[in-house]
């Protein structure tokens, strides 16, 4: 009976974001007062229908209801309770309503928070978040129901893939799924201000706290999924240029363009029709990124569904919304010309090359993940693009960028003055390479060329972004949360460079074979597996290592690596052991049993690694600092 | 300069620079991409020699060879019409065992053995990679042939 409540508030639901999408877009170009009155609520109807579909799948879940079969194929009575929650958005049709109903959640936040806007213009924003939530409900509901029953019901749940059986991998999706959403904001506003065909500073001011935190919502989401691909995964890589990995990092490229470029809009007016092209773009990424990884059209260890006609409908979706807005651009965006002009050196050029590189990047990407499918498509052979194409390509616009943020941070608008911030960005340039050449002559021996590069360049841009707030406070002056954010998240950068120059260089790492009391080395490191034992979990049974890891004869860590065998799934599963420390982490992954005794052992050192992640929280944070700041409050609005 | 000048100057710049970078790019790609290629097609001499690719296709049972206590291991690569021999040393997937689709990364040396730098297999049961599926299905008269120990239903 309850998951039939679900199903039905599933449909109350596209009902609603069917009204809402009609009196929005039509109210505001009837400019009917009481058709524009009706959106808010449907709004309200919509995200209240929303929040009680999902908490019904929450509730089947928890009560291990196997008669509704995508419980029966994602659960099990043996599975702990968070997990079971976690297994909604387990699979392809629970993460398809959470989807929905971030998009809805986001909808009811713009709708409570948007009461100052123009009428009109709130709609048409209300109107296109609709559409875009109708299409959602509509393929859950056509094509991937979570609701539906199984009969006879099943005596048990066929289990979680082990693999998604981990807090990290919990929250990835519905941090992920916020970030996608969010730029659905950005991508209304877009769409609400050329249906308007009037853009001016203050769409920007409007647009800019929820393209921020949408941004740093996909952050978070990123770094929690290469978290877990780290530990979880058991290869001990950080980022793996996947196409599903790809498929995320695409609207995170071009949100953080469009974060800077709404930054030009909004203080100068200028670049109007780019910032709308960013937020098209930024969005049609999101979906694509949805189309990619939900298809399963690509060769992917996240492919966990694989079904053509959900891809078809995805890619007609795609084609409405994406087309829908690109013919739209196209018709409206000569309307909205910017008229002031800039010094070459002043603060807008910086944010123009900030732009153009970011998008060069994601264009490099997008080729590179895209390449397969087209290949594959015109029948040019099955071929796969890895790391050591997207590695140089992704550097080449990346560093300059890295360079230009370190002086544009400190540029002016209009006037392209430094002042006397020349010295200070001089003198942390200076720090830079002095670090870099220290650590790669002195402290850690065997580098790249690109090694003092990145730490040069991330040193650099660390200081460089500390200089400004730590000058106004020095000096008494007011600190805005958005100069403190701003330093934060490009602080936060130069810190992600650092700690990725040295996992890159400085790795250690080398299977081993190990039989208990022997010892095998890696670079300066000792790895000794002292015992095998034979360990039992809630659902599962584990052979676990104990390794002693000793740097020139000094111990250093103790790792437990389990090789873990699900029951349900009769799936085994690499729990690798690590050890965090400050300075570095410890890693082992027990392979498989060699004979004789003796087990192979995946071993690696890897310098900072956590600081990548640590890193991309700290832009978050910087992120969402800065969308917070006073200027963007409503009552402070106009 | 004039404003005007500026403009043209700014544009032909970006220009310029967007193309070489589509021109480095293009060149990174032709360098490292990695053809696919099944077993028929490396015994037919389609694959190239010394030159990284990936070659997929099922373990074929009882070829898995290991001098016990050793990182070092082979086993026959088959697509059920010609096979394949691959060596290797170190930690293979979790779920690399025989009569389950495998993709091998590495380079066909001249004596027709495969010598792989990693080495893949899905994390599901199931799994099969795509273009190993395609591979069998066609060589098969497009039925797939079902691995004995599969009895669990299919993932959705």
């Amino acid at each position: 009976m309850i998951a039939e409540i679900g199903h039905y508030a599933l449909i109350l639901a596209l009902l609603a974001s069917l009204a809402q999408t009609f009196f929005g877009l039509l109210g505001a170009a009837r400019n009917s007062d009481s058709w524009i009155a009706t959106v808010r609520p449907a709004v309200t109807a919509q995200f209240l229908m929303s929040s009680l579909a999902l908490a019904v799948l929450i509730v089947v879940f928890v009560q291990n209801d196997f008669s509704v079969e995508y419980v029966a194929a994602n659960s099990n009575s043996a599975l702990p309770v968070a997990y079971r929650i976690a297994a909604v958005w387990g699979a392809h049709e629970g993460s398809l309503l959470l989807w929905a109903w971030i998009l809805v959640a986001w909808t009811f936040a713009v709708a409570a928070l948007s009461k100052t806007l123009p009428a009109g213009f709130a709609a048409r924003v209300l109107g296109v978040l609709g559409l875009v939530s109708l299409g959602f409900h509509a393929f859950t509901l056509f094509t991937s129901n979570p609701f539906l029953r199984l009969d006879p019901a099943a005596p048990d749940g066929r289990d979680l893939n082990p693999l998604l059986q981990d807090p990290a991998l919990a929250a990835h999706p519905p941090m992920l799924y916020a970030g996608y959403v969010g730029f659905a904001v950005a991508f209304a506003f877009a769409c609400a201000a050329m249906l308007e065909g009037r853009l001016d500073q203050t769409w920007a001011r409007w647009t800019r706290p929820w393209t921020t935190v949408a941004w740093a919502f996909l952050s978070i989401g990123i770094a929690l999924g290469s978290w877990w691909a780290y530990y979880e995964l058991g290869w001990g890589g950080y980022w793996f240029w996947d196409p599903v990995e790809n498929a995320s990092f695409m609207p995170w490229l071009v949100g953080t363009a469009l974060i800077h470029s709404l930054a030009v809009t909004e203080k100068r007016g200028l670049f109007k029709s780019w910032t709308l092209l960013l937020a098209i773009l930024a969005f049609s990424l999101s979906l694509l990124g949805t189309f990619l990884v939900r298809s399963g059209v690509l060769v992917s260890v996240h492919s966990f569904a694989a079904d053509p006609t959900r891809g078809m409908f995805i890619l007609a979706f795609l084609i409405i919304v994406i087309g829908g807005a690109l013919t739209l651009y196209a018709w409206r965006a000569p309307l909205l010309r910017s008229e002031a002009g800039f010094e070459f050196t002043a603060r807008e050029s910086f944010l123009l090359f900030n732009n153009i590189l970011l998008v060069v990047a994601a264009g490099a990407v997008l080729a590179g993940t895209m390449a397969p499918l087209i290949a594959d498509a015109l029948g040019l052979g099955t071929l796969s693009v890895g790391r050591q194409y997207f590695d140089p390509v992704f550097l080449l616009p990346t560093l300059p960028l890295l360079a230009l943020s370190a002086v544009g941070i400190h540029s002016s608008w209009k006037k392209g003055r430094l002042g006397d911030r020349r010295k200070a960005i001089l003198l942390s340039l200076v720090v830079g390479v002095l670090v870099a050449l220290v650590l790669v002559l002195g402290a850690w021996q065997g580098a790249t060329l690109l090694t003092p590069i990145g730490f040069a360049l991330g040193v650099w841009l660390m200081l460089s972004a500390l200089v400004d707030p730590i000058d106004r406070w020095r000096r008494g002056l007011s600190l805005s949360r958005g100069v403190v954010g701003m330093a934060i998240a490009h602080a936060a950068l130069g810190m992600f460079v650092v700690s990725i120059t040295a996992v890159e260089s400085y790795t250690r790492e080398r299977d081993l074979a190990l039989a208990v009391g022997e010892t095998g080395q890696v670079g300066e490191f000792e790895y000794r597996l002292r015992d095998l034992s034979t360990v039992e979990g809630p659902n599962y049974d584990a052979l676990r290592g104990e390794i002693v890891v000793y740097e020139n004869g000094r111990e250093i860590g103790l790792l437990h690596p389990e090789k873990r065998n699900y029951w349900v799934q009769r799936q085994v599963m690499t729990e690798a052991g690590i050890d965090m420390q400050l300075t570095r982490d410890i890693f082992a992954a027990l392979g498989e049993d060699l004979g004789a005794g003796r087990w192979s052992v995946r071993a690696q050192v890897r310098p900072l690694i956590n600081y990548v992640w640590l890193a991309a929280f700290l832009m978050a944070l910087g992120g969402v600092i800065a969308a917070t700041d006073r200027r963007y409050r409503p009552e402070s609005a106009g | 300069m004039t404003p005007r000048q500026r403009r043209t100057t700014l544009v032909v710049g970006i220009l310029a620079g967007v193309s070489l970078a589509g021109v480095l790019a293009l060149n990174a790609f032709r360098d490292n991409v990695m053809f696919f290629f099944d077993p028929s097609q490396v015994v037919a001499g389609e694959a190239p020699i010394e030159k990284r690719f990936r070659l997929g296709g099922m373990v074929r049972p009882g070829t898995v060879d290991r001098l016990a206590g050793s990182l070092d291991m082979s086993f026959v690569v088959t697509d059920f019409k010609q096979d394949v021999k691959v060596v290797y040393t170190g930690v293979v997937p979790d779920l690399f065992r025989e009569n389950q689709g495998v993709v091998a990364h590495g380079r066909l040396g001249n004596d027709g053995i495969f010598v792989a730098d990693e080495i893949l297999a899905k994390h599901d049961e199931n799994y099969m990679p795509p273009e190993v599926a395609r591979a069998i299905k066609e060589k098969n008269g497009g039925v797939m042939p079902v691995s004995p120990d599969s009895t669990a239903p299919p993932r959705i």
